[in-house]
């Protein structure tokens, strides 16, 4: 008996899109509802960050690395600066390593927070979930401004520690937030993890086997939610987490409900991570001193460290003047991107959306 | 923000006013005719005007109750708390440039949102209101009623089907199919939920239903009561059935070509959707109008409506939506069957009564209707609970997450 | 359980619909409407005795119609939008212009003829910051040697024209100053504070002193 002969149809799931985190653009090739094909299309949002670093000395590049991934400023900045350290052999004072390492898990709650509150408005649940997640969120951008006066764009590091210590209310704000926060994630566990129709829509679909994963590149929470335990923080520890003591959690199957599982274990155990530097802090110097325009040596160093959405490197290459002759940022939700047609391909209309969303990327990033 | 209920204004009562005024006039017995007519247009005259401005406080109101649920305030700029919200809503759609698609199919195009608000107004005539004096007075009396909104409400699939054709948009065309699908589909459990009701009141017309009612339908069988909740929140497309109007993905369905004053017509009939539903249901299962005789049966009728509306609203804020194969999955499924179970149940129940002769003059006496009750409560919390935990631990168990042997850092199971 | 967790889902919506300790963060900005008792602690007057003496505003303010000015708390420490500069300790150098990244600070200077003998003062003539395309990043108040230069803390500096964005000395030197303590711990140290409205002139802000006529001669004794 014959059958209705259907032709796949090709649809542009344009730059400008409320649920594409960014501007991003997909090209999905349909059979019916479910997706044949899809290509990806960015660089949207390409600003020539590392044309740019090659004009600007070692300072300067600090506000330049803020707005690659503008969720997660601090550790962009992190990374940056670890590498123009290890350029030019600079120590960190101890200090300056325990408030970077708090800044860092603080953010990477935020990012966290981010991430959650948009997957669920994908999902379409009309966005409470979101509110909820931002307003934790604001009481962690309040903090970063008692830091260093701005909330998202933080320009916070410079090569040689932080450039300013924090002030007597920080300290106070950020003990009331650690004892806040494991109950707010239980309220939104209960509202969330147990739902039935996020474990109907979200169990078992774009599944990323950890074969994959890794041939992929792929690091970060989706590492982790595919079942392989790699975590730059234990495999080759940097600054103090030497020091601290802290579990990687990891999923079982890598679909979305595990991306989103994990990382929501992930802020519990920033948060044991954050208390124990609090205990461990000793009064001391924050920054050592550096001249205003700094020389590294003729030579090449890379470091990476493990930002909210995998690990975020720096290559850089210097020729002994006050810009760097050459800047190389490993982006992690660029190279996350890759495997994104073996996780959608096979899976219909309404799951593009939510697995797209568990990636998590950042436009900032991927196109730099 | 809830339709006064008509407290001296009938329909006899206004047929009666005019007779005695053509009269006066002199026209004489030959037309009767006029005075019906004439009752007729006044009635829905009000009717209409009433629904119109419930609908835009309803907006108003939605608005500033999910923004409570979300930890924020809603619309308080435009007059005192906001209020005057809807009028500014309203002036700007009608300032707007009322495109048509130049390749559309202009008449389906411009009779859609017509066709969408028309069978929505249309059910508001069965719906028996209670009244200061006369509790049984009503707007007009249909011993079909039930059958006539069932009737009525399937006038909306095809609405939305005009909506998405008349664009000439491959996204619209794709959301009005899904919807048209959808929406068939739950007629069937809404049917089925319906007639569980018939059994016990034995009649089709709203006001026999809730004379029946000694003891409130809800609680005689909540089975019959959550599918037709289901069933009659998927016709509304409301959260969490709301795909077809899912505005994170594929733009905005069916009303993407529509702006300017047919927008404001389409989500008239989307909003007022709510009400008309919560009216029904509070007919049908939560009694009507009756309640303790210190209020008059017009204000327990609107505030139970308040009440259905206020848990609608609740589930639009808390939930996400499912997909739509899902979505078809639940309609012949699960409503289905439960459906179906129900109205065994209770025709297994009402043969029982007569056997033990419980039945006075058609309906099932309070003492028989509170034993079923309770028995039927039992039975829906088990069925749902084993249903869902048979069907969730094959579905939804996890296995422990055991590292991959691939990369894992030197570190083994630690 | 499962079928429950659709219940504790809606739980938790009603838990934060009710309680009051969940909502904190609901700051109406610009002003948001007064209840009674708001007016009343403005006037410094117990409720009950505003109630009685003036009427028509309890009456207005519970119809929604009385507003009061409503703003987030900011730290100290914020970065404002405005630049707060201060002329008698500039010297021209031009440090911040070339430590911006953008390139938005425009110098020029002109040799005024005073304290020829000592090195010349300069004259300011042109000193134009684009807030149009800054980035309030601070690297030039982090780069200024004389502390002349410091943030600002205020945020409302819309204006309607792209051309009236670029702040000039004439406006720099008439400004209000409320300098924020970015970047300048002299100024935490002295609890200053530009939210809560303190000022601070030229001679308070700056971290080093002129060193006295003994110490120069020691350092520059040999030249």
């Amino acid at each position: 008996m014959a059958t209705i002969r259907t032709e796949p149809v090709t649809i542009n799931l344009g730059p400008q899109h409320p649920s594409t985190h960014g501007v991003f653009r997909l090209r999905v090739t349909f059979d019916g509802e479910e997706i044949v094909d899809l290509e990806p299309v960015f660089g949207y949002l390409h600003r020539g960050t590392e044309k740019l670093a090659e004009t600007r000395n070692y300072v300067q590049i600090v506000t330049l690395t803020d707005r690659m991934d503008y969720v997660a400023s601090m550790s962009n900045n992190l990374a940056y600066v670890r590498t123009v350290e290890k350029l030019s052999d600079i120590e960190v004072p101890e200090r300056a390593q325990y408030i970077r390492v708090i800044s860092v898990e603080l953010q990477r709650i935020a990012s966290h927070l981010m991430a959650t509150g948009f997957l669920l408005n994908d999902l379409g649940a009309l966005a409470t979930p979101l509110v909820y997640c931002f307003r934790e969120r604001e009481r962690i951008l309040d903090l970063f401004e008692m830091l260093c006066g701005a909330r998202i764009t933080l320009s916070y590091m410079r090569p040689g520690g932080v450039f300013q210590d924090a002030p007597e209310e920080f300290w106070s704000s950020l003990n009331t937030l650690i004892s806040d926060f494991p109950n707010y994630l239980d309220e939104l566990e209960s509202l969330i993890t147990t739902n039935e129709i996020v474990l109907a829509r979200t169990i078992g679909v774009g599944l990323l086997s950890d074969a994959q994963a890794i041939d992929s590149g792929v690091t970060g929470p989706i590492l982790r939610a595919s079942s392989v335990k790699w975590d730059l923080r234990k495999a080759s520890p940097y600054e103090i987490y030497d020091r601290v003591d802290f579990d990687i959690p990891i999923g079982s199957s890598g679909d979305t409900y595990d991306r989103y599982y994990v990382r929501l274990q992930e802020m519990r155990e920033s948060i044991k991570i954050i208390s124990q530097c609090i205990k461990q802090i000793e009064p001391g110097p924050v920054r050592t001193e550096t001249p205003f325009f700094i020389r590294p040596p003729i030579g090449e160093a890379y470091s990476s460290v493990e930002g909210p959405k995998g690990e975020l490197g720096f290559y850089m290459v210097s020729d002994g003047g006050i810009s760097p002759y050459r800047c190389k940022v490993r982006a992690p939700s660029f190279i996350n991107l890759t495997p994104l047609r073996d996780m959608i391909t096979g899976w219909k209309m309404g799951d593009l959306i939510i697995i797209l969303g568990s990636i998590d990327i950042v436009l900032g990033e991927v196109d730099r | 923000m809830n339709p006064t209920p008509a407290l001296f204004i009938s329909f006899e009562s206004l047929e009666k006013v005019f007779e005695t005024l053509i009269e006066l006039i002199g026209f004489g017995e030959s037309f009767g005719w006029l005075a019906t007519l004439l009752a007729g247009i006044s009635i829905s005259f009000l009717i209409i005007n009433v629904m119109v401005m419930a609908t835009a406080f309803y907006t108003w109101f939605e608005r500033r109750m999910i923004a409570r649920f979300q930890v924020r305030r809603g619309p308080n700029r435009n007059g005192p708390f906001g209020i005057l919200q809807p009028f500014a809503d309203v002036l700007k759609l009608i300032m707007k440039e009322d495109t048509i698609p130049d390749e559309a199919d202009k008449p389906v195009f411009t009779l859609a949102p017509i066709a969408l608000l028309a069978p929505t107004l249309m059910i508001m005539i069965v719906i028996p209101f209670g009244t200061f004096l006369n509790k049984e007075a009503f707007l007009s009396n249909l011993n079909i009623g039930i059958l006539f909104i069932i009737g009525v409400t399937s006038v909306n699939s095809i609405a939305i089907f005009m909506a998405g054709w008349g664009s000439r948009n491959k996204y619209a065309i794709l959301g009005s199919m899904r919807g048209a699908a959808m929406l068939i589909s739950y007629e069937i459990p809404m049917a089925l939920g319906i007639t569980s009701v018939l059994i016990l009141s034995g009649s089709l017309a709203m006001t026999e239903i809730v004379r029946s009612q000694s003891v409130w339908f809800i609680l005689v069988m909540p089975m019959g009561f959550f599918v037709f909740m289901a069933a009659s929140t998927a016709e509304m497309s409301r959260t969490p059935f709301d795909q077809i109007e899912a505005e994170s993905e594929l733009g905005s369905g069916y009303n993407t070509e529509y702006s300017g004053i047919k927008f404001a017509v389409l989500f008239l009939a989307e909003f007022m959707a709510p009400i008309v539903t919560a009216a029904v249901v509070t007919t049908l299962f939560l009694g009507g109008s009756q309640g303790f005789d210190f209020f008059p049966g017009g204000i327990w009728f609107a505030l139970k409506m308040f009440i259905v509306i206020f848990v609608l609203l609740w589930f639009r804020s808390t939930w996400p939506r499912l997909r739509i194969d899902q979505i078809m999955g639940f309609a012949w499924k699960t409503l289905f069957g439960l459906g179906l179970f129900n109205i065994f149940l209770v025709a297994a129940e009402f043969t029982l009564a007569r056997e033990f002769n419980q039945i006075h003059d058609g309906s099932l006496t309070t003492d028989y209707m509170l034993i079923m009750a309770a028995v039927n409560w039992f039975i829906t919390i088990a069925v749902i609970l084993i249903m869902a935990n048979v069907v969730g631990r094959k579905k939804y168990t996890r296995p422990e997450p055991t590292p991959s042997p691939l990369a894992n850092m030197g570190m083994g199971e630690n | 359980m499962y079928g429950l967790g659709l219940f504790k889902g809606l739980g938790v919506t009603m838990k934060n619909l009710v309680s009051p300790s969940r909502q904190f963060n609901i700051v109406q900005y610009p002003n948001r409407r007064a209840s009674p008792f708001d007016l009343a602690k403005i006037d410094n007057q117990n409720p009950v005795s505003f109630i009685a003496t003036h009427p028509l505003k309890t009456f207005r303010s519970l119809l929604g119609l009385e507003t009061i000015t409503d703003r987030m708390p900011q730290h100290a420490n914020f970065r404002g939008e405005e630049f707060a500069w201060y002329d008698r300790r500039c010297t021209g150098c031009a440090s911040c212009a070339k430590y911006c990244p953008l390139g938005i600070i425009k110098i020029v200077t002109g040799t005024s003829g005073v304290n020829q003998q000592e090195g010349q003062s300069y004259d300011i003539d042109v000193f134009d910051i684009d807030i149009g395309r800054c980035m309030f990043c601070g690297l030039c108040v982090e780069a200024c040697p004389y502390d002349a230069l410091h943030m600002g803390s205020g945020f409302e500096e819309g204006k309607y024209r792209r051309s009236d964005l670029v702040i000039n000395v004439d406006q720099l030197k008439s400004a209000e100053k409320k300098p924020s303590t970015w970047f300048r711990p002299q100024l935490t140290d002295r609890g200053h504070d530009p939210i809560k409205g303190s000022t601070a002139d030229w001679e308070e802000v700056g971290r080093h002193e002129k060193p006295s006529l003994e110490d120069q001669n020691k350092r520059w004794a040999k030249r």
